[in-house]
């Protein structure tokens, strides 16, 4: 490169785009929340859809329950997404949907609104997530079997690559993963070797000449933790790898095509409860990773908000980060450079050993036949890497200010409100919701949504890659269908799914003395007991991060403990079948997206009715202000963030185990339980 | 709390099935005062008391892990169903060696209505038992029996599992997948006992599934074992070959001795609990397996295996003294 005669860049690089990820309660008030945050300066749109969007279900489903505008806007059918979009031009704007499982849909509905408003599928810039191998790995919102899932991603591909030629089908994300525990090795190497499953998968749809286009519309959702250093290489290491792919196994030639192009959020998991005002120190430190080096600068930044780990931010917490990213972009000299890592030896060294770690897991995955295939493999090595990071927290051995050092503070006025510092969604939404998914499905051509439904299961039928799903997609959209029957439709063709847990296959754990501690005091309860102490690990309603439940489930199992632990998406009435059959001691529950405050309750309510006394404990981002109404409907002891200590939580749940059976043997001796959550922070 | 148990058991000979989880949980239980209470509980659904074997088919299945076992548990439970029968699964999961704890993850991978009141899945840990069999899980399905139609046990392993298995169940179904040499061998050099229907996954494999299907039928035919049916299933959407396995079953339990049958199951599992509590020791005491076989063939056969085994513990008690 010539810049080193020459410090400073000719002319300053214009600001990566800038999003804040958003939506809320319905459609209309994201709507208004997106029209605000442009007028702040804001550049593009980052829209986060509620679980039931994301998994393929209506409002009125039962297993939307609770979960109906939590961490997202409900959208059921094109009329929301006209809602949602109103006033905002589509053909300039730059839309970014976290959306997976029904990806196809979700852009079928924007493609259809694009269409009312005269504007063509061609002109639409954006991008959808539908990564679906992470889905099963860390975020847990997938609908469809993998085979299923993979053929409706190379669908959209071959589809956009052709009609919406400026969509970017798919972001490869190795941000989840980072959440779930991913050392930057396996950051680097799992969302590699996903890439490759999905670009193998697009070879098979596209011509051989157009692999290049497919190829260059492939980018990627990366993390950036606080070792913001190492971070930096590894963007460095993964765009070098990019290059490498793109060349040797797919023979792309063209630069433009071979560019690493990604966008990034970063890291939620190092956002603490305790003294959550840290947490912005630590969000500016992460944007540095991805925006310091010119040569692997991110092209789109949302940054978390610092009361992640407390609830779901506010716009006012959401106006802070974006104006991280404005300070940044605007005030720093940050613009102004050519890459200022070149020919540093310290980055250089950094960057091939993280080369060289991540070849070598690349291989391993290879080995297990790509990455569909090394789904359990890679569930099991990022729930052990997540182990280790809490063991080393737990340990000291990792310094998290506020939270294992440091811990002394004073009262935050940030979080002195009524609320907690935190948004509340208005319970009253998801009956609003309910009503008015059923006016919709009222009022429209009911003969033409059943035509264009019919048509849609005939295509799934039909064997993939001999037709493309997105055209009846589309189609479905443009009839008035909603986003349960269009999932309904494919359930029924390709079938359900269950992600593997991955605690099964995790290794045990090393001896120390205080797992020894738990173990005795396992074997004490066990010879009250009569049995061995027996556990149900559970995840009521749609949330899918299922890495604090994993962790518990883990430990206890590493205690000597019996775990009964299901995964994911259970309703309350499955919970209770299971904890009534399966003689448990002790319930614990995980939920993180919000709804804790409708599901907690409906769980304790179907487990009294099946006749399960047992003890329940919770676990989740819980705020403050709802533990005593939790407590209240019968929860023995809520968990959050801030209790990192998971050998803690285990004895607590032992010691509740004991005097359930203390009182319930001067009575008589039915089915126990008791109520445990479970926390971790994730987005 | 007396007559707790027996209570229970008078519910499952009444096919109750809510009684299910509480006679299990007394079942399970090490602690003496529960163990009186599961022997009155197994008194009250002996043969005896039912006058006659109890008529739920007690199935055996198992195969290495990955062999796809829960996903076909879950077609055959779902197809049992559909046909009305109630339906018991006794899933047995490996524990750790090294903490005692077990991840009963069993249960995750079947698909089923949580309002239907006519499945039960009930995980156990196989604890330091090898072999594949909870201490439990032997009068679990005894007593099960008594109340619902099916009462599945499903075993991880290869060689001794289904060995054990064979003592306990009606009918013993091995599952293996497509490709698995190491099954064909166990069968030609005896290391497996023969079943009573082995069962091929992922017939969506094709060629290889018909191959390891053809393999095995030949194996067997050159162990000189005609009767053992070879199935081709495959689970995943649309399935196959579901109903032809329920069939073979079926007709195997058909075509059983069951009074011989399960009275010899009921012998094994006493004899096998004394030697696990006892010891060599104690089975010197009886005069060696010999004598215990002995001992227990002059017994009423109408006894549940818990008064049989009390019955060896009594005499090893006064042989001794």
């Amino acid at each position: 490169m010539s810049a080193h005669e020459q410090p400073r860049l000719p002319e300053p690089d214009r600001p990566w785009m800038m999003r804040t990820y958003a939506g809320h309660s319905t459609a209309k008030a994201s709507n208004e929340l997106y029209r605000r945050n442009l007028q702040k300066g804001q550049t593009g749109l980052s829209i986060a859809f509620d679980l039931p969007t994301q998994t393929g279900y209506d409002p009125d489903d039962e297993l939307a329950r609770g979960e109906v505008g939590k961490v997202g806007v409900p959208i059921s059918h094109r009329g929301d997404m006209a809602t949602l979009m109103d006033g905002i031009p589509l053909e300039e704007m730059n839309t970014s949907m976290t959306i997976n499982a029904t990806a196809a849909w979700l852009l079928a509905l924007y493609i259809a609104t694009a269409e009312q408003h005269g504007v063509a599928q061609e002109q639409l810039q954006g991008t959808t997530q539908n990564d679906i191998i992470k889905e099963f790995l860390a975020r847990g919102t997938y609908a469809f079997p993998p085979a299923a899932s993979m053929r409706l991603i190379a669908d959209m591909i071959a589809y956009t690559v052709e009609h919406v030629p400026k969509w970017n089908p798919i972001n490869i994300c190795s941000y989840h993963l980072q959440e779930a525990g991913a050392t930057p090795e396996q950051e680097i190497a799992y969302a590699m070797s996903n890439a490759i499953a999905v670009l193998d998968a697009a070879r098979e749809r596209v011509p051989e000449e157009r692999m290049g286009n497919v190829f260059g519309r492939i980018s990627f959702f990366v993390n950036a933790g606080v070792r913001f250093i190492e971070e930096h290489a590894k963007l460095r290491a993964m765009s070098i790898l990019w290059e490498e792919l793109g060349r040797e196994r797919y023979g792309v030639s063209d630069e433009r095509h071979l560019r690493f192009r990604y966008g990034v959020q970063v890291n939620s998991l190092g956002l603490t409860e305790a003294q959550p005002e840290n947490n912005v120190q630590r969000i500016v430190l992460e944007a540095l990773a991805v925006t310091l080096g010119r040569d692997a600068r991110a092209r789109a930044i949302q940054l978390p908000a610092w009361n992640e780990a407390l609830g779901l931010p506010r716009p006012w917490d959401q106006q802070w980060s974006l104006r991280i990213q404005q300070v940044l972009a605007y005030e720093t000299d940050i613009l102004e450079y050519p890459d200022i890592f070149e020919g540093s030896k310290v980055m250089e060294g950094l960057v091939s050993e993280l080369l060289e770690k991540a070849r070598a897991e690349m291989a391993v995955v290879a080995e297990h036949g790509g990455a569909v295939e090394a789904v359990p493999y890679m569930k099991a090595a990022l729930v052990d890497s997540h182990r280790e990071r809490i063991r080393r927290i737990e340990s000291g051995e990792l310094t998290v200010v506020g939270q294992n050092r440091f811990t002394e503070t004073e009262d935050s006025p940030l979080t002195a409100d009524a609320e907690g510092g935190i948004l509340v969604v208005d319970p009253a939404i998801e009956a609003e919701q309910i009503e008015d998914v059923r006016r919709w499905r009222a009022e429209r051509d009911q003969a033409a949504v059943d035509a264009a439904l019919q048509e849609l299961a005939a295509t799934a039928s039909a064997p993939a890659g001999s037709v493309n799903l997105m055209e009846p997609t589309i189609a479905a959209a443009r009839a008035g269908a909603t986003t349960g029957e269009w999932a309904a439709t494919l359930r029924e063709v390709f079938g359900s799914y269950r992600a593997p847990t991955g605690v099964g296959e995790a290794a045990a754990a090393a001896p120390d003395t205080e797992l020894a501690e738990l173990q005795a005091e396992v074997a004490r309860l066990q010879e009250k007991l009569g049995r061995r102490p027996k556990i149900l690990v559970g995840k009521p309603g749609l949330d899918g991060h299922s890495n604090g439940a994993e962790q518990i489930a883990l430990r206890a199992r590493d205690a000597g403990m019996d775990v009964v632990y299901e995964g994911i998406r259970l309703t309350p009435s499955q919970i209770a079948a299971s904890a009534l059959q399966e003689g448990v001691h002790v319930i614990g529950l995980s939920i993180l997206s919000g709804s804790h405050r409708e599901l907690i309750p409906a769980v304790i309510a179907a487990l009294r009715d099946a006749g399960v006394q047992a003890p329940v404990v919770v676990g989740g981002i819980i705020p403050e202000q709802d533990v005593a109404p939790l407590r209240e409907a019968g929860v023995a002891a809520v968990y959050t963030p801030k209790d990192f200590d998971i050998t803690r939580i285990i004895r607590d749940i032992l010691a509740l185990i004991g005097e359930d059976g203390s009182r319930r043997a001067s009575t008589t001796d039915g089915a126990q339980g008791t109520f445990v959550v479970v926390a971790d922070a994730g987005a | 709390m007396s007559g707790e148990g027996s209570a229970l058991g008078a519910r499952l000979r009444e096919r109750d099935l809510a009684a299910a989880p509480a006679a299990l949980n007394l079942l399970e239980s090490v602690a003496p005062a529960d163990r009186e209470q599961a022997a009155a509980l197994m008194r009250a659904v002996s043969p005896a008391e039912l006058g006659g074997e109890a008529q739920g088919h007690i199935v055996g299945v198992t195969g290495p892990p990955g062999a796809g076992k829960s996903t076909l548990l879950s077609a055959l439970i779902a197809a049992w169903r559909s046909r009305g029968a109630t339906v018991a699964l006794l899933a047995v999961d490996p524990s750790s060696r090294r903490s005692g704890g077990a991840l009963l993850g069993d249960r995750a991978r079947i698909e089923l209505d949580p309002s239907d009141r006519g499945v039960l899945i009930r995980s156990t840990a196989a604890g330091e038992r090898l072999g594949g069999i909870a201490r439990p899980t032997r009068t679990a399905a005894e007593a099960l029996a008594a109340a619902f139609d099916v009462v599945v046990i499903e075993t991880v392993g290869v060689g001794q599992a289904e060995t054990e298995i064979a003592d306990l169940a009606d009918t013993v179904a091995v599952v293996v997948q497509p490709g698995s040499g190491d099954v064909l061998q166990f069968l030609k050099s005896g290391i497996m006992e023969i079943p009573d229907v082995l069962v091929v996954t992922k017939a969506d494999l094709g060629d290889l599934a018909i191959r390891t299907r053809r393999d095995l039928s030949a194996a067997l035919r050159s162990l000189g074992s005609r009767a053992t049916p070879v199935l081709a299933v495959s689970s995943i959407a649309p399935p196959s070959g579901i109903e032809e396995l329920i069939g073979a079953l079926a007709e195997h339990r058909e075509g059983l001795q069951l009074g011989e049958r399960r009275l010899r199951a009921r012998r094994a599992g006493a004899l096998a609990e004394f030697a696990a509590e006892q010891g060599e020791r104690g089975l010197r005491a009886l005069g060696g397996r010999p004598g215990a076989e002995r001992l227990l063939a002059g017994q009423d056969p109408g006894l549940a295996s818990p008064a049989l085994l009390a019955a060896l513990e009594t005499a090893a008690r006064d042989g001794a003294a």
